[in-house]
């Protein structure tokens, strides 16, 4: 029924708190959105719950397994994987490349067998072409598969990231401020793109601060100031949350 | 014994201080290896025994020694800051936005020009030290420092007590270290990022021939090679303190004379040059970012 | 008046070490130079060569592929000794070239102690054959994996470090291998080297004559270039690629960055040993001075100036750095004068190499 589940979760770095004690469940096939003002400890959430960063302390249990401890690599392995906040496409890549490098662990082949080029080589590589071609298709990107992707326009280059994390075929995606900086046009496309993307049974947890699309797609939202959790639950009832309203409000009113 | 290789590792190490501050400076600021840092500490060798060999010629070294010196070592540090300064303009900016390796290799350029540009003029074979200082001396804790060892770990005490100065309390200084965290912010805080470069090089390349006239003086005997593994092994120190961090510079400049000039006495001198590396790969796993850099984790 | 005043400059610059003739003479020459520059920029010609693209080149790739593997193998046939002596040195240099390509040009790991790995590979044969008697055919898969197990060594503690510290101790293993090799009298000889190796010899025929040697090398790059580019374009090279891009970004899409940088630092010197072992054959003598840091730096020049990650521009490299100097043999004196303007000079107009901008020449650490 749950998915993943973070039990304390805490991250300090030097003396500042980024993230203090936080906990939450996300069902399996759900859309769980993490909203908070800057500042928050969303992204450094994010990185605890890929493995870049190890949590001061908490566990992440995972189909069965604590992955607090796992190293990035393993975490996307196992079935979780993500975009960044600011872009970070392999940019001298072209845009198929760079959704093929995330087929890594799903098709293998030793360092002989490409070499040789063998007919057991071609055959996953043709494969792995095929895939990243329907998630460049999913996403809108089949195009401009030849493109650098330091050549796309910027949405482009947030759409290609989503179609990398698809291309790990993790069962988790984390989407960090998927949106951020497009125009309303661009932003519904992102939308409908993640409903597409829970229909195909993946989990999806976002970070976003457009509120239209946080209220549109998610069935849970949970929200931090301060490294804390300060509220969770459906998007109405968050959505009236006197604590939640301080912290946005208090928060603006201060800038 | 052990006494006496710690002066002459103090006099060593004094002066891979001062040239690893020019590494650690520009390092700081452009991220770029300057390879060729080494070259500006041989010019500086070279020249001061052209200087002094025409202010003998001319008679002043027979009235006043002393003015001689004095002049001699404000031209080199003249031309050799020129020489940086030049070099920057030439070799690096024209290069401020191109791959991160495409300096480094016009560093190398620049150092082989310059290793040949000395050569040719200077002649393959070894220059010597028109002046010979001797092995005068005095007694210290039954030890015999010499006056030239005295002289040269005094000197470069005082341009890191200077340097360190500068940088903390002058208004140059102040837009030094704020261009070296962030080139984009200093230059919106109206910072002339490229004149605090060209200032940068200057200075590194004015410490660079303070280190040249010391050696020169020091050894009496100069070649156009001695700036390649000079070079390196400042280098190494700059790493082995942190690159980027000045105290790092002059503390690793130090460690590397205490450990070539004991290592050489009490293990064994042909591996002289190794011992450098040896203690810096060791340092470097101990803690990856050099003795006093700081450990930063990756922005994502 | 700008041009004079730098001219000026320029001149007192040299004022020391020539004298007052040379540096009017300096003076009047950069003066011309600078006219001539300022000339060419208003005519263009500047923009023109940083904007030239060499991926048009990509257009004659069918025919010019055969055409130049016609050429290399008939180049014996015609040229004399001296030349086919250059092209064997052009053909080890490439494999160095394109072996630190894997680690630097791929991966993004700078190593400035390449020549240490060419080195390995060069004793081990010197060694193996000298001592034990043991062939070249023989001591060739042990030489290569000398070298690669040496990367793997010092990879493994290494890589633990970022950029410019992993740089400085690859340099400083350089120089340890080095004067290890010069001070280890009982096994190396010191500085004096290893003599009397034996060079390869096939079916009972020695190809210890210059032509036939020459095959032994170009067959050697040749299977290296295709290994190597089949190994790029697999998933083995696009992790490599997408690590030097972007590590987080790589180990976020599953790969084992640790490991892969690993890899590459075994493949990449394992073609240093070939490189190592196909030099102490040709010379039938080693000696550490030709395994110096400006060795490395020769190595990394190559890859930089053809345009890094490029295969073909390490090639392309390769020929240049060591084409030039034996083209300059007539100006003796001047030609690494020459050299050093010359990196200098291409640096500013082509930052990338020559085949850069084509595909990942891009170095981020």
């Amino acid at each position: 029924m749950y998915i993943l589940e973070v039990r304390e979760l805490t991250k300090h770095f030097g003396g500042i708190r980024a993230v203090e004690d936080v906990s939450f469940k996300v069902k399996d096939g759900g859309i769980v959105s993490i909203i908070g003002p800057n500042g928050a400890g969303k992204t450094t959430l994010f990185n605890c719950l890929t493995g870049i960063t190890k949590p001061t302390k908490g566990s992440i249990y995972f189909m069965e397994n604590d992955i607090s401890k796992f190293p990035a690599h393993k975490v996307s392995e196992l079935g979780i994987a993500r975009t960044f906040q600011n872009i970070r496409l392999f940019s001298e890549m072209t845009v198929m490349e760079n959704v093929m490098v995330s087929q890594h662990t799903r098709m293998r082949y030793g360092f002989l067998s490409s070499v040789l080029q063998g007919s057991n080589f071609r055959k996953k590589e043709q494969i792995i072409k095929e895939k990243a071609f329907e998630y460049l298709e999913l996403v809108g990107l089949e195009d401009y598969a030849d493109t650098m992707a330091n050549n796309l326009p910027y949405g482009s280059q947030r759409r290609l990231e989503i179609a990398r994390a698809l291309a790990t075929e993790a069962k988790i995606i984390l989407l960090d401020e998927p949106t951020a900086g497009m125009n309303p046009i661009e932003t519904s496309e992102v939308m409908s793109l993640i409903k597409k993307i829970q229909e195909l049974g993946k989990t999806l947890i976002l970070i976003e601060h457009d509120m239209r699309l946080v209220m549109g797609v998610s069935d849970w939202i949970i929200v931090l100031d301060h490294g804390v959790k300060i509220a969770e639950g459906l998007p109405e009832k968050v959505k009236n949350d006197p604590l939640v309203i301080e912290a946005y409000m208090g928060r603006e009113t201060t800038h | 014994m052990l006494l006496q290789q710690l002066i002459n590792g103090l006099t060593l190490g004094g002066v891979y201080a001062i040239i690893a501050i020019g590494y650690t400076m520009v390092y700081g600021i452009l991220e770029l290896i300057n390879f060729a840092h080494g070259e500006i500490y041989m010019l500086g060798a070279y020249l001061a025994i052209i200087f002094l060999g025409l202010f003998t010629a001319m008679g002043l070294t027979a009235t006043s020694l002393p003015l001689a010196l004095i002049l001699t070592a404000i031209l080199t540090i003249i031309f050799c800051s020129a020489y940086g300064f030049t070099m920057e303009k030439v070799a690096y900016k024209p290069l401020r936005n191109a791959p991160r390796l495409s300096p480094l290799i016009s560093a190398i350029g620049v150092s082989i020009f310059l290793q040949n540009y000395v050569m040719l003029t200077q002649g393959a074979t070894d220059k010597v030290f028109p002046q010979r200082f001797g092995e005068a001396g005095f007694q210290f804790m039954n030890v015999n420092v010499t006056y030239l060892q005295a002289m040269i770990i005094l000197v470069s005490g005082l341009l890191m007590f200077f340097l360190h100065l500068f940088i903390h309390k002058t208004r140059m200084g102040k837009a030094m270290r704020a261009t070296a965290q962030d080139k984009t912010m200093a230059a919106l805080v109206g910072i002339n990022v490229d004149s605090i470069i060209s200032v940068t090089f200057i200075i590194g390349a004015g410490l660079a021939a303070v280190a040249g006239i010391m050696v020169a003086s020091y050894y009496g005997l100069v070649n156009y090679f001695i700036g390649y593994i000079a070079g390196i092994k400042a280098f190494t120190a700059a790493v082995l303190g942190g690159i980027g961090n000045i105290p790092g510079a002059m503390l690793g400049g130090i460690i590397l004379g205490l450990v070539e000039s004991t290592g050489a006495a009490y293990i064994s001198s042909e591996y002289k040059d190794a011992y450098a590396f040896i203690i810096l790969i060791v340092i470097l796993l101990i803690k990856p970012s050099g003795i006093l850099g700081k450990t930063t984790e990756e922005k994502v | 008046m700008k041009p004079i005043l730098i001219s000026l400059f320029a001149a007192i610059l040299f004022l020391p070490f020539k004298g007052l003739k040379a540096a009017g003479i300096m003076f009047i020459s950069i003066l011309i130079l600078l006219s001539a520059v300022s000339i060419l920029k208003k005519t263009k010609v500047i923009d023109a060569i940083k904007a030239i693209r060499i991926p048009e080149a990509g257009r004659f790739k069918a025919f010019l592929i055969p055409a130049l593997l016609i050429s290399f193998l008939a180049f014996p046939l015609m040229l004399k000794d001296y030349y086919i002596d250059v092209l064997i040195m052009s053909g080890i240099y490439t494999l160095l070239a394109l072996g630190l390509n894997i680690i630097v040009g791929f991966t993004g790991l700078l190593n400035l102690g390449f020549a240490a790995f060419y080195a390995i590979g060069a004793y081990t044969y010197a060694l193996l054959n000298t001592k034990l008697g043991l062939g070249f055919w023989t001591s060739l898969p042990i030489s290569a994996g000398f070298a690669a197990l040496a990367g793997l060594l010092l990879a493994i503690p290494a890589l633990r470090l970022r950029g410019d510290y992993l740089a400085i101790v690859t340099l400083g293993f350089g120089e340890i291998v080095r004067l290890v090799l010069n001070n280890w009298d009982s096994l190396t000889n010191g500085p004096n080297g290893i003599t009397g190796i034996a060079p390869p010899s096939l079916f009972g025929v020695s190809l210890g004559k210059l032509n036939l040697y020459y095959y032994l090398v170009f067959l050697l790059v040749l299977l290296a270039v295709i290994i190597i580019r089949r190994v790029e374009s697999s998933r083995i090279g696009r992790a490599w690629i997408a690590i030097k891009e972007n590590e987080i970004a790589a180990s976020s899409m599953g790969i084992n960055t640790t490991k892969y940088k690993l890899y590459a630092f075994a493949f990449g010197t394992f073609w240093a040993g070939v490189a190592g072992i196909l030099f102490s054959a040709k010379m039938q003598f080693v000696s550490p001075e030709s395994f110096t840091f400006m060795e490395s730096i020769l190595i990394l020049s190559m890859i930089i100036l053809g345009g890094l990650g490029n295969i073909y521009g390490a090639i392309i490299g390769a020929f240049i750095l060591v084409l030039l100097p034996e083209v300059l043999r007539e100006v003796q004196l001047y030609r690494m004068l020459i050299l050093g303007i010359g990196l200098v000079l291409l640096m500013v107009f082509r930052p990338h190499g020559i085949l850069g901008g084509v595909k990942g020449v891009h170095f981020r650490s």
